[in-house]
């Protein structure tokens, strides 16, 4: 606001700008930053509706459909945003529309007060279209400064004039069209929240409403005989920020107090703790994720209670150490080595996967170890075909004794459209300590003048 | 009088308790893991204790995947579906590779049965360790790590094993580029490395182990095998057909072979 009244505009250089205010303070963009402040206020907004859509750089769309008695209509929902948003430092301009696109074409190219959203949407300039430049430049020569001269017009002669995009983006700005919103959540299955007088400024004390949450949610899901795979519990801060915290199981579950715990653990790993600032207003806890779960009976023999402790430290794990930190292996029916497998987080429990075996009689051909990448090796070998004799890796070098091979692997030329890629000549070796490795050619030597070796993995 | 005699009674309580449950050979073991050579087996009292911790040592780092790979076919020849859980830092896999599952299999070991435990430092390795290891349920629980380990001090150790045999869980701690120390483990192995028996054209065999017992609470320790792995009948057998032809292995201290020499 301050740099407009100077006279400094968007887009303009900046040698233009420093002549204009010498004492100009320049701060670099960082749109990453941006887009993330952009999406923790979106987060906060989730207070007045759950559905929030990100109008990416500088806008948010809230569709408070149903939400405005809640704040005593729409003038106290919006004074309560504009007295967060003002707290924290931001300048707000706003507007309500009876659409999406509507209510975004107001809040960016409203200039004018007008007595009616109807007739506020017929002032608004043509540039509300948002079309490109060209096609803003021809509907102003032509005469047609504001939407409402463009929808005088038949929409038969804006399309054949101005393309197809205009007359859509005509409907959508006067509610012809749909102008469906893509909100940034999708509204969860089970959600409970408890809103606070007084903000509450303890951990203890919030912890302890957490649990009340997750008892009405846990009771909720008893009801519908379903269990949770998916818990997010969000704290709203009274400065309109807020955080939340998800946890994940790898089996649906109704504990409340497995739930607890696993919160408990997630919070203990945070790397930045959740800090109750002034204190939250709000806390909401939501189940994004149900899957079927009857009630059961254990066994007496103890074998599941055995299976649960496992599922539970793998929760456990999982929730400290992020959902890849404890994984399984799948197979992947493939030739190349190092994308013969998947390491998938075993909270997503996927179904086991059959693996290849060696015939009866053979050593294993693939290693214990794999490096991924491979590490360059020095390699003496005969050329163009022959076996390696010896080789230095890690500042050691290693006399082959024996050696297996070639097993030629070519690349996945199908997969790539230059039908492109070298072919790897892979050797099993030992050295003359009984170590094993796994060293391999990239390329023959008709395919590249002088490919290079690499070490791939060790044997047991 | 009476403020003092009585916490003073309920101290002799709990070290009633303790004695009655505590000690390292008081409570009963419920089995080995067994290599399936009977030699071998026979001699350490029926295999390694279950409940109990075991380290492997790899003083070289070049025979880390060694060390590796017999920790893990030891809990991997066990029958059953139970998981062998294996911890590691995130940054192992690019100092001493990946685990590869397609290996594991080759080797007749079952890749489903394997979970995976990435931890961003030692530390939290450690932290990791003391909930699996106080987890029923496990094949094993393999805790991988490189060079010295400073947190892994005694206490740090002995807190681990009470947790492996309050539970009964197998703790094998595989030490990567490190030299063995005092610790409280049960069994101390120095794991290397050994030529395999040849195959036809001098093709690379099945792999090959030298073990050293280092350490043995239940008996004398020192004692030296070659074993190599069978992987039709999955089972550690002697390696003595490839050792009697092997010119280079001079080498090396090599000993008499599936016997205690040294």
């Amino acid at each position: 606001m301050r740099a407009q009244a100077l006279g400094l505009r968007v887009g303009m250089p900046l040698a233009d700008a420093r002549a204009q205010v010498p004492d100009l303070a320049i701060v670099p963009h960082d749109s990453v930053l941006d887009q993330n402040w952009l999406d923790r206020l979106a987060q906060g907004c989730a207070r007045y509706t759950p559905l929030v859509a990100l109008d990416a750089p500088d806008g948010l769309i809230l569709d408070i459909t149903g939400c405005c008695h809640l704040f005593d209509g729409e003038a106290g929902l919006i004074d309560d945003i504009d007295r967060r948003l003002t707290r924290l430092g931001m300048t707000l301009r706003h507007a309500l529309g009876p659409t999406a696109d509507a209510a975004r074409a107001l809040a960016r190219y409203q200039t004018r007060p007008a007595p009616d959203e109807a007739t506020a949407i017929r002032r608004l300039p043509v540039a509300a279209l948002e079309l490109d430049g060209e096609a803003t430049t021809a509907l102003v020569r032509a005469g047609l400064k504001t939407i409402g001269d463009l929808a005088a017009r038949p929409m038969s002669n804006i399309a054949a004039r101005f393309g197809a995009d205009a007359a859509t983006a005509l409907r959508r700005l006067l509610g012809d069209a749909p102008s469906p919103l893509d909100p940034r959540v999708t509204p969860p299955p089970i959600a409970t929240e408890r809103r606070f007088a007084e903000p509450v400024a303890s951990m203890p004390h919030a912890t302890q409403i957490l649990t009340e949450l997750v008892g009405e949610a846990i009771a909720d899901l008893t009801e519908r005989g379903k269990g949770g795979r998916h818990f997010r519990s969000t704290f709203f801060r009274s400065d309109g920020l807020a955080r939340s915290i998800e946890i994940e199981t790898g089996h649906p579950t109704r504990d409340a107090g497995l739930v607890m715990r696993l919160f408990a653990e997630r919070m203990d790993a945070l790397r930045d703790p959740l800090d109750p600032g002034f204190g939250f207003d709000m806390m909401r806890l939501a189940v994004p994720r149900l899957e079927a779960l009857a009630a059961t009976q254990l066994k007496l023999e103890g074998g599941e209670v055995r299976a649960a402790a496992m599922t539970d430290l793998v929760d456990r794990l999982a929730t400290r150490l992020g959902r890849g930190g404890v994984r399984k292996f799948a197979a992947v029916d493939t030739h190349i080595p190092e994308q013969a497998q998947l390491a998938l987080p075993a909270i997503d429990a996927a179904p086991p996967t059959p693996w290849p075996t060696t015939d009866p009689g053979e050593p294993p051909l693939r290693p214990f170890y794999l490096f991924d990448p491979p590490q360059v090796i020095e390699v003496i070998a005969e050329v163009p075909d022959g076996p390696p004799h010896r080789f230095r890796w890690r500042r050691a070098t290693h006399a082959i004794r024996r050696y297996e091979g070639p097993e030629r692997i070519a690349s996945e030329w199908w997969r790539r459209k230059d039908n492109a890629g070298l072919t790897r000549d892979y050797y099993r070796v030992e050295d003359d300590r009984g170590r094993r490795y796994w060293l391999f050619r990239h390329g023959l030597y008709d395919e590249k003048p002088d490919p290079r070796w690499y070490i791939h993995g060790l044997f047991a | 009088m009476r403020e003092s005699s009585q916490p003073l009674a309920g101290l002799r309580q709990r070290i009633a308790r303790l004695a009655a449950t505590g000690g390292p050979a008081s409570r009963p073991v419920e089995g080995w893991l067994a290599s399936g050579h009977d030699a071998f087996d026979s001699a350490i009292g029926g295999g390694l204790m279950v409940g109990r911790t075991h380290e492997f040592f790899a003083a070289d780092a070049l025979d880390g995947a060694s060390a590796a790979a017999f920790a893990a076919l030891l809990a991997l020849r066990t029958p059953g579906k139970a998981p062998l859980l294996w911890l590691r830092t995130v940054d192992a896999g690019r100092r001493t590779g990946h685990i590869y599952a397609p290996g594991i299999a080759e080797l007749g070991g079952d890749p489903n049965r394997l979970l995976l435990i990435e931890t961003a430092d030692p530390k939290m390795l450690l932290a990791c360790a003391n909930d699996a290891v106080r987890c029923a349920g496990s094949a094993a629980v393999i805790v991988e790590s490189w060079g010295k380990f400073p947190l892994l001090d005694l206490t740090a150790g002995r807190r681990l094993t009470l947790g492996a045999r309050d539970v009964g869980t197998t703790l094998l701690m595989l030490r990567l580029n490190a030299a063995p120390t005092p610790s409280v483990a049960e069994t101390r192995w120095s794991i290397v490395a050994a030529p395999s028996r040849e195959l036809q054209a001098d093709a690379p065999g099945a792999p090959a182990f030298d073990l050293e017992l280092l350490r043995w609470r239940g008996g004398p320790a020192g004692t030296r095998w070659r074993l190599d792995w069978d992987n039709d009948e999955q089972a550690f057998r002697d390696a003595a057909l490839s050792g009697a032809v092997l010119p280079l292995a001079a080498r090396r201290a090599v000993h008499p072979l599936g016997a205690e020499a040294a």
